[in-house]
């Protein structure tokens, strides 16, 4: 097994450099088909986790289910997917976002429901409406938790959007089908590697911005894991 | 799609034998590489619980273990395990079961109060008898939470192994999609989600026998 | 819809593992010397030795139509009380021709002409005959093809009913007369590839080109284009009532279903079989069942016990 002259072939291929199938443009692909299934996951699971954790309604549900979806298959969804809607971004999409929501709604519950309760009640003490002690006491303690379930969801869809080369779109998964394919398995190993890097990177980006882009408040406040 | 319907129940009720053929091979593929995964991490975690040094360049590895696109792990495995065999999907499904239990293990045998375990030693518990009657039973929460976690995403991971020739109910989605054929597809969707329910309630009672006393769940970061 | 019963024989070596295959053409073929399944001594330890009398282990591709071979070869030598085990759908040509070369798989339904397109891509040959001699000679020794069977999956020139009644045709010499009065389509790749070999050899110049790609069959039925480039076991050729145009020069290269089989894992016994299936399976009659398969959504392993019987081979 020679997996580093793998990797040079990989990465020496002139078709690696430029056109549809070089590695900037699947890189391209990759993420922003991750990052579109995360934004609309956040878009449906955050506003209704803060409120859930907030009023402490359905929690029970929430964790109960969204341990559950965790088994839906992504493969079959796809496929189903395309079967229904034709080949396209959103047939594989809705699979992703389906992936990416309850780890996130699960943050946002948990996160709110961490919030110290004297802290909270003292908001209401002085004064503060519901809503402006979700939003401006509940939200931000609940950040720390957020980013955690925001991590988790995105290397989840990160490592999951490779499926999307089987049913046909693009993204580091063309590597890996297409390798297995044509039993070239520089451009198969590459392209697993390629998406394990880029999963690595967004751990990274995720404890670099938990690290220094939240409130020193909260930063304190983190719970040691 | 032409006018295919959602549905074509007859066929389900011709393949009633067949899908519990591939049920039976599902929870096989998905589920023994969880147990396995669970005989690792324990002493795994109990060697981190000890070994502080060790916790963190194994979590690493294992974070990145965990982001390995399955379906290139079972590619590269077929040379050394063979083509459509149950050990070139297990064997991965292993890695990703000990990834989510080795972290949640290390968490239980923690979460032991320091002062419940010198009261111990102080009641005259040898390291080996305090693990047994205190850590691993105040551990059992944590533990199941992380097999919730890990069998439920091993049924879920499976089915991909269907591209390489094995995944249980997974090949109902390769078959369906190259048919434009949903039957199956829907087919196979719904008894993996009856499986995953079927192993969590499994899972929850059994928490319930072993660890009465835990009333709330311990989240799983994963 | 697209799905990969249209697929070519020939650009399956290409698109087999995206049944879409909407993106695949770039993807290089060749890989480097350090590949792990071409050598055998590196799966010796997983894959069980092939041995006369022991499990004959049928293989197939993952597209229905080489699921459905499959279960007819492996039905076929079941009746012959041969002990099989079956592995179907599991991925492409290149990577089922290392497992046959190591052993793991005895049988695999091959195509005759992509498969020497596959070992020897400068290869000419284009009749049956010549494409099984030139197998015979690059095939390594362990390896072998028993006989082709009649029936072929390739590219074909297809006209409706209608059109074939109205001016007699059968096949690609008859369309002269009327070419210049008749559209032709077909996927995207016909016109680079194909279009001047058709000029050469037939003497033959369109009207008009228009890439149908994957709705070539039904742009043919509602008269879009009055020819297109389909393949010849493409269901869509029954459902809609088409007449695939023989090629008696062989512009498209043989595709004959061939058994490509390890020599050491298969006795007179089980040979007897697979030439006794050849023998009988027709174009017509694999379309036929391909229908059943792709568009009644019968399971392969029924139609192929069905087929079996009525030939008086299962």
């Amino acid at each position: 097994m020679n997996w580093l002259s793998w990797l040079s072939d990989f990465i020496g291929s002139p078709d690696r450099r430029s056109g549809p199938d070089s590695i900037l443009n699947r890189i391209a692909e990759h993420l922003a088909l991750s990052a579109e299934a995360l934004f609309y996951a956040s878009l449906l699971a955050i506003p209704l986790g803060l409120l859930i954790g907030y009023t402490g309604r359905g929690v029970t549900f929430v964790t109960a289910t969204a341990g559950a979806t965790r088994a839906l298959p992504t493969l079959g969804l796809v496929t189903l997917a395309v079967l229904l809607a034709g080949v396209g971004d959103t047939a594989v999409l809705l699979p992703l976002v389906a992936l990416a929501a309850p780890p996130l709604l699960v943050a946002a519950v948990e996160g709110v429901r961490d919030t110290d309760p004297d802290v909270r009640d003292a908001a209401r003490g002085v004064g503060m409406t519901h809503r402006q002690v979700l939003l401006g006491v509940c939200l931000p303690s609940a950040l720390p938790a957020l980013l955690a379930g925001l991590r988790t969801a995105t290397v989840q869809v990160i490592a999951t959007a490779t499926v999307a080369a089987y049913v046909g779109l693009g993204g580091l998964g063309r590597y890996v089908i297409d390798g297995l394919a044509t039993r070239d398995y520089a451009v198969t190993v590459g392209g697993a590697l390629l998406v394990v890097l880029l999963a690595v990177a967004a751990q990274l980006f995720f404890a670099l911005l938990a690290r220094y882009a939240l409130p020193p408040g909260i930063r304190a406040q983190r719970r040691p894991d | 799609m032409d006018d295919e319907p959602l549905v074509r129940w007859y066929w389900i009720g011709d393949h009633l034998g067949y899908l519990g053929g591939l049920l039976a091979d599902h929870a096989v593929i998905a589920l023994v590489p969880v147990l396995i995964g669970l005989l690792l991490a324990l002493p795994l975690g109990l060697a981190c619980a000890r070994f502080p040094r060790l916790y963190q360049p194994l979590a690493a590895v294992f974070n990145i273990v965990y982001a390995l696109p399955s379906l290139a792990v079972f590619v590269v495995l077929i040379p050394y395990t063979g083509l459509a065999t149950r050990a070139t999907v297990m064997i991965p499904l292993t890695f990703y079961a000990l990834a989510v239990l080795l972290p949640t293990t290390v968490d239980g045998l923690r979460a032991v109060p320091e002062p419940v375990r010198q009261a111990a030693t102080a009641m005259g518990y040898g390291p080996w008898h305090r693990l047994a009657a205190v850590e691993l039973p105040a551990s059992v929460p944590y533990l199941v939470a992380g097999v919730r976690v890990a069998a439920v995403s091993s049924i879920s991971l499976a089915s991909v192994g269907a591209l390489v020739g094995r995944g249980g109910l997974g090949y109902l989605f390769i078959d369906g999609f190259q048919r434009t054929f949903p039957t199956p597809i829907v087919a196979g969707i719904v008894l993996i989600a009856v499986l995953a329910l079927a192993t969590d309630v499994v899972l929850v009672t059994a928490r319930r026998l072993l660890a009465p006393w835990a009333v709330r769940e311990k989240a799983v970061t994963r | 819809m697209s799905h990969s019963s249209r697929a070519g024989a020939v650009r399956r070596a290409l698109t087999a593992a995206t049944l879409a295959s909407l993106s695949l053409g770039a993807a290089a073929c060749g890989s480097s010397g350090g590949d792990p399944l071409a050598s055998p001594s590196t799966a010796g330890a997983a894959a069980p030795a092939p041995a006369s009398g022991s499990t004959v282990v049928v293989g197939s591709a993952n597209f229905p139509e080489n699921v459905l071979l499959g279960s007819i070869y492996s039905q076929a030598l079941k009746a012959k009380g041969v002990k099989v085990e079956e592995k179907f759908n599991i991925g492409s040509r290149e990577v089922l021709y290392g497992q046959v070369q190591n052993g793991s798989l005895t049988v695999l339904p091959e195509y005759n002409g992509a498969l020497l397109g596959y070992l020897d891509a400068k290869s000419t040959a284009a009749s049956k005959e010549e494409v099984n001699a030139a197998l015979a000679k690059t095939l390594p020794a362990s390896l072998g093809i028993l006989d082709s069977s009649p029936a072929e999956d390739k590219d074909s020139l297809t006209v409706s009913q209608e059109t074939a009644d109205k001016f007699g045709l059968k096949s690609v010499s008859d369309l002269a007369p009327q070419a210049a009065n008749f559209v032709i389509g077909g996927p995207p790749e016909f016109k680079s590839r194909r279009e001047a070999q058709f000029k050469d050899v037939y003497g033959l110049t369109f009207k008009e080109w228009k890439p149908t790609g994957e709705t070539t069959a039904n742009a043919i039925k509602d008269g879009t284009i009055q020819v297109g480039n389909v393949f010849t076991t493409d269901p869509k050729i029954l459902q809609l009532k088409l007449v695939p145009l023989a090629d008696p020069k062989n512009v498209f290269g043989a595709q004959n279903v061939t058994p490509l089989v390890n020599k050491a894992g298969v006795d007179a016994t089980a040979t007897a079989a697979l030439n006794a299936v050849s023998a009988k399976l027709d174009t017509a009659g694999l379309t036929a069942l391909m229908k059943r398969v792709a568009i009644d959504k019968e399971d392969p392993s029924v139609v192929a016990k069905d087929w079996l019987k009525s030939n008086g081979l299962g």
